[in-house]
C-alpha cells in the first residue's frame, strides 16, 4: 500500500533530519520523504537544497534522473510490470496489454478509482518465473493474465478487509 | 513432548515467495497445529530449482527430501501420505541433493545458499563461515591480494577484469581514507545470482567485503543495492544488524585492532547505476551519470578516495577462497576463466533457475541438460547470455563452452552469467529494437552516441520492421551500431550494438521484410 500522508512541512523537516548524518545523503533522504508522502512533493527541492547546501537545479536534476522518484502521488496501490527480455520471452506483451485493458490505463497512469498505478520495469530479479509483476513490494511469478485478475483482486479485498 | 521434532524447511527467497512460499509456509503450520504435531519451520534461502518453488524440505535420517512445487493446497495431502517422515508423494524427488540439476553442480559460491537460515549467525559458522575471514585477520594484507591474484578470479559483474589486481592497486594507494563498493545494482535481464545469495546467504557478502576491507586498509563500505529488490534490502540490512552484534563488523573485529564499517544504500530504478563509476556518482547523491576513466575508481573513487568497485559474485567468492585457499579455486575452470559462474537458466526454460558449474560447460549443457529446452515445448531459437548488451546466440553457437574469451571471439559475452531463452515465436528484428528502446530509455545521456544514437536506432528499426527501404536502412543502422561502439563513454551505448547486430548477423530473415508481407501481417 503507498503512502498516503498530505504534505506536511514539518514532517518533512523531520524526515529529512533523520538522515542528516549519513554521507551522500540525498537519495537516502528522497527514499525516506517518497516512503511518507508517496511521491516528492515540489515543496521538499527547497528544504533538501537548503539541508545540503545545493542549488534546487540539483536536487531538481537528481530527481528527475531516476526513474523510482515521483512528483505526483500514485493510486493506493503500484502495479510494476517486468518488460525485459526474459519477461518478454514469455509473452510479457501480451500480459501488458492485458492489464492495460482491464485497468483501462496506460503505463505511468492512475486508475479512475485511485486503486492502482501502472509502471513499467526492466527486471525485477524473477526472470526464471517470468513474467513477473510487483504490487507494492510484494512479487508474483508465472503471472498470467487470469493470475493478474486474481492478484488485483486479492489486492482489493485485502484492502477492504482492514 | 516425547514426538521427536520435526524440521521443515520452506524458502523466503523472493522468487519462491512469488509462487506462494509465506502461503504455503502457513498452511504447514497449521496443519501441524491442527494435527498436534511439534514442528520447526525454517525459511532458507533458495536452492535455485526454480521451477520447483516452492521447493519444501524435510529433514530425515538420510538428509533432506524435496516435495516441490508445493503450493498452499497440496499441503493436507502431504501430511496424510507422511511427508513428515520422507514419505512418497506425487511431488517428491527424493534426497534433494540426488536430484540430478542439484548433483551435477559444482556449488562453491552458492555452497550454503537454500541449506542454511540465512539469518542465522550460528547456522552460518555451523556451515564453514567466517573461517575465510578469520584465516584473513591472521594475514597480511599483501598475501591476502596475492591469495584472490593467484585463484584467478576475474570480476563476476561481467566486464572479468582480474580482482587481484584491482585489489593491489587500491592496496598500493596512499590515501587517509579507502572504501569497498559492492555493485548489487544487478539490473540485467536473465541475471538474479546477486539476489540469491544476498537473500540466501547474506553473510557470506558481508564475510567477503571484511576481507576485501582488511586487504587493502579500507574502513568503510557500502552496498549499492537496486530498489526492485526490496526482500533483499530487508534481509541485508538485517544480516549486517546481526554481524555487528557479534563484532563481525564495527570498531574492533573479533578483538583485532582491524575496524569495518558497511552500510546498504538503496539504488532509484536507474539502470545505468550498475556502471560503476554511475553506481559511485549515485552514492554521493548525485545523478548517476557515468565519470570518465582515468581516474580509475582504485585510484579516486567513492568521495574521490581509492575504492574496491566489485559485484557481489566476486565478493562471494572471496571467503572460499581465502578458506580453501587459492589452489582449491583455480583447479576450477578451464584456460584464463578459472574457478566457477551461477549460470542463471531464464526466459522460456523448463527448469529455470541457478546452476553454479565450472567454466567450460557448454550452453548446449546448461539449455538441454539442466534447462529441459523450453517451456513452451517449442524448439529454442534463440538466447541472449550476459544481459541486455550481450548477443543473440543462434542453436548453432551452443556448443560454445563458456569462457570469456571464448565467447569474445564469437563477439559474444559471458556478462554475469545471464542465459535468456526464447522459442521459435521471437522475432528478431523486435529484439533489435528493444535493445535500442531499453538503451534509450536508460542511458544517463552525458554523451551523444549513446543518448541520441539510440532514439535513432528505435526509428531506423522501425522503419526495417515496416519494410521501408530495407537494405538501405540496415547500411545506416550499421553505420549508426559503429558510432554507437567507437563513441560511448561507457558499455552502455558501447555495448547496446551487440543484441542488434548479432540478431542482425544471425537471424537476417528475420530483418529482410517486404512492404507487403508486413501490411499483410
Amino acid at each position: 500500500m503507498n503512502a498516503r500522508s498530505p504534505w506536511s512541512e514539518d514532517r518533512a523537516t523531520a524526515v529529512i533530519a533523520a538522515n542528516r548524518h549519513l554521507r551522500g545523503a540525498l537519495l537516502p533522504m528522497l527514499h525516506a520523504l517518497q516512503e511518507e508522502f508517496g511521491c516528492i512533493d515540489e515543496e521538499a527541492i527547497p528544504l533538501l537544497a537548503r539541508e545540503l547546501n545545493l542549488s534546487r537545479a540539483d536536487v531538481h536534476g537528481v530527481v528527475s534522473f531516476y526513474h523510482e522518484f515521483r512528483r505526483s502521488r500514485p493510486g493506493r496501490h503500484t502495479i510494476k510490470v517486468c518488460r525485459a527480455e526474459a519477461c518478454q520471452s514469455m509473452n510479457a506483451d501480451g500480459l501488458i496489454d492485458h492489464i492495460r485493458r482491464r485497468l483501462k490505463v496506460d503505463f505511468h497512469e492512475t486508475t479512475a478509482d485511485d486503486a492502482f498505478s501502472l509502471e513499467p520495469v526492466f527486471c525485477l530479479g524473477n526472470c526464471a518465473l517470468a513474467p513477473a509483476v510487483m504490487v507494492d513490494e510484494t512479487l508474483h511469478g508465472r503471472v498470467s493474465p487470469a493470475r493478474f485478475d486474481a492478484i488485483a483482486a486479492s489486492t482489493l479485498a485485502t484492502e477492504a478487509a482492514r | 513432548m516425547s514426538e521427536p521434532l520435526h524440521t521443515v524447511y520452506v524458502p523466503r527467497d523472493a522468487a519462491a515467495l512469488s509462487v506462494g512460499a509465506d502461503e504455503t509456509a502457513a498452511a504447514i503450520r497449521a496443519e501441524a497445529t491442527r494435527r498436534g504435531i511439534p514442528l520447526r519451520i525454517v525459511r532458507n534461502g533458495s536452492r535455485g530449482m526454480l521451477w520447483l518453488e516452492t521447493l519444501v524440505e524435510v529433514e530425515t535420517p538420510e538428509g533432506r527430501v524435496a516435495y516441490g512445487p508445493v503450493m498452499a493446497e497440496d499441503v493436507a495431502g502431504l501430511f496424510d501420505a507422511g511427508f513428515l517422515e520422507g514419505a512418497d508423494h506425487a511431488l517428491t524427488h527424493g534426497l534433494t541433493e540426488k536430484i540430478p540439476y542439484f548433483a551435477k553442480q559444482e556449488r562453491l559460491t552458492f555452497a550454503r545458499c537454500g541449506i542454511i537460515d540465512p539469518l542465522s549467525v550460528e547456522d552460518y559458522r555451523l556451515h564453514g563461515g567466517f573461517r575465510g575471514l578469520e584465516r584473513a585477520l591472521a594475514m597480511t594484507p599483501a598475501e591476502i591480494v596475492t591469495e584472490v591474484t593467484e585463484s584467478g578470479l576475474r570480476g563476476r559483474g561481467g566486464a572479468g577484469f582480474p580482482t587481484g589486481i584491482k585489489w593491489n592497486t587500491v592496496l598500493n594507494a596512499k590515501a587517509d581514507q579507502k572504501y569497498i563498493c559492492c555493485n548489487a545494482d544487478e539490473g540485467d535481464s536473465g541475471t538474479f545470482a546477486d539476489r540469491m545469495i544476498m537473500e540466501g546467504d547474506p553473510f557470506c557478502l558481508i564475510e567477503g567485503m571484511t576481507i576485501a576491507a582488511i586487504a587493502v586498509g579500507a574502513t568503510e563500505g557500502y552496498i549499492y543495492i537496486r530498489s526492485e529488490y526490496p526482500h533483499a534490502v530487508a534481509t541485508m540490512r538485517e544480516a549486517i544488524r546481526l554481524a555487528y552484534d557479534e563484532k563481525w563488523l564495527g570498531d574492533e573485529i573479533h578483538g583485532t585492532g582491524h575496524r569495518f564499517h558497511l552500510d546498504v544504500r538503496v539504488g532509484a530504478g536507474a539502470y545505468i547505476c550498475g556502471e560503476e563509476t554511475s553506481m559511485l556518482e549515485s552514492l554521493e547523491g548525485k545523478r548517476g551519470t557515468v565519470r570518465a576513466k582515468p581516474p580509475l575508481p582504485a585510484l579516486e573513487g567513492l568521495f574521490g578516495k581509492p575504492t574496491i568497485v566489485n559485484n557481489v559474485l566476486s565478493l562471494t567468492s572471496v571467503p572460499i577462497i581465502l578458506d580453501k585457499g587459492a589452489n582449491h579455486y583455480r583447479d576450477f575452470g578451464v584456460g584464463r576463466s578459472r574457478g566457477t559462474l551461477a549460470f542463471q537458466l531464464a526466459g522460456n526454460i523448463k527448469h529455470g533457475g541457478i546452476v553454479e558449474k565450472a567454466f567450460g560447460v557448454t550452453l548446449h549443457e546448461l539449455l538441454y541438460e539442466f534447462g529441459g529446452g523450453t517451456i513452451t515445448g517449442r524448439p529454442i531459437r534463440a538466447v541472449q547470455a550476459g544481459g541486455p548488451l550481450g548477443a543473440y546466440l543462434p542453436p548453432s553457437l551452443f556448443e560454445l563452452p563458456k569462457d570469456y574469451e571464448a565467447f569474445a571471439a564469437v563477439e559474444a559475452m559471458v556478462g554475469h552469467g545471464g542465459i535468456v531463452v526464447f522459442d521459435d515465436s521471437v522475432d528478431m528484428a523486435r529484439q533489435a529494437r528493444f535493445a535500442m528502446e531499453f538503451c534509450a530509455a536508460e542511458s544517463c545521456g552525458k554523451c551523444t552516441p549513446c543518448r541520441i544514437g539510440a532514439v535513432r536506432g528505435v526509428e531506423v528499426m522501425d522503419r526495417i520492421i515496416a519494410g521501408d527501404k530495407v537494405a538501405a536502412n540496415i547500411t545506416l543502422l550499421n553505420d549508426l551500431c559503429e558510432v554507437m561502439t567507437d563513441g560511448s563513454l561507457c558499455a552502455m551505448g558501447g555495448m547496446t550494438p551487440i543484441p542488434v547486430r548479432s540478431a542482425l548477423k544471425h537471424f537476417p530473415e528475420d530483418f529482410t521484410r517486404s512492404p507487403a508481407a508486413v501490411a499483410a501481417e
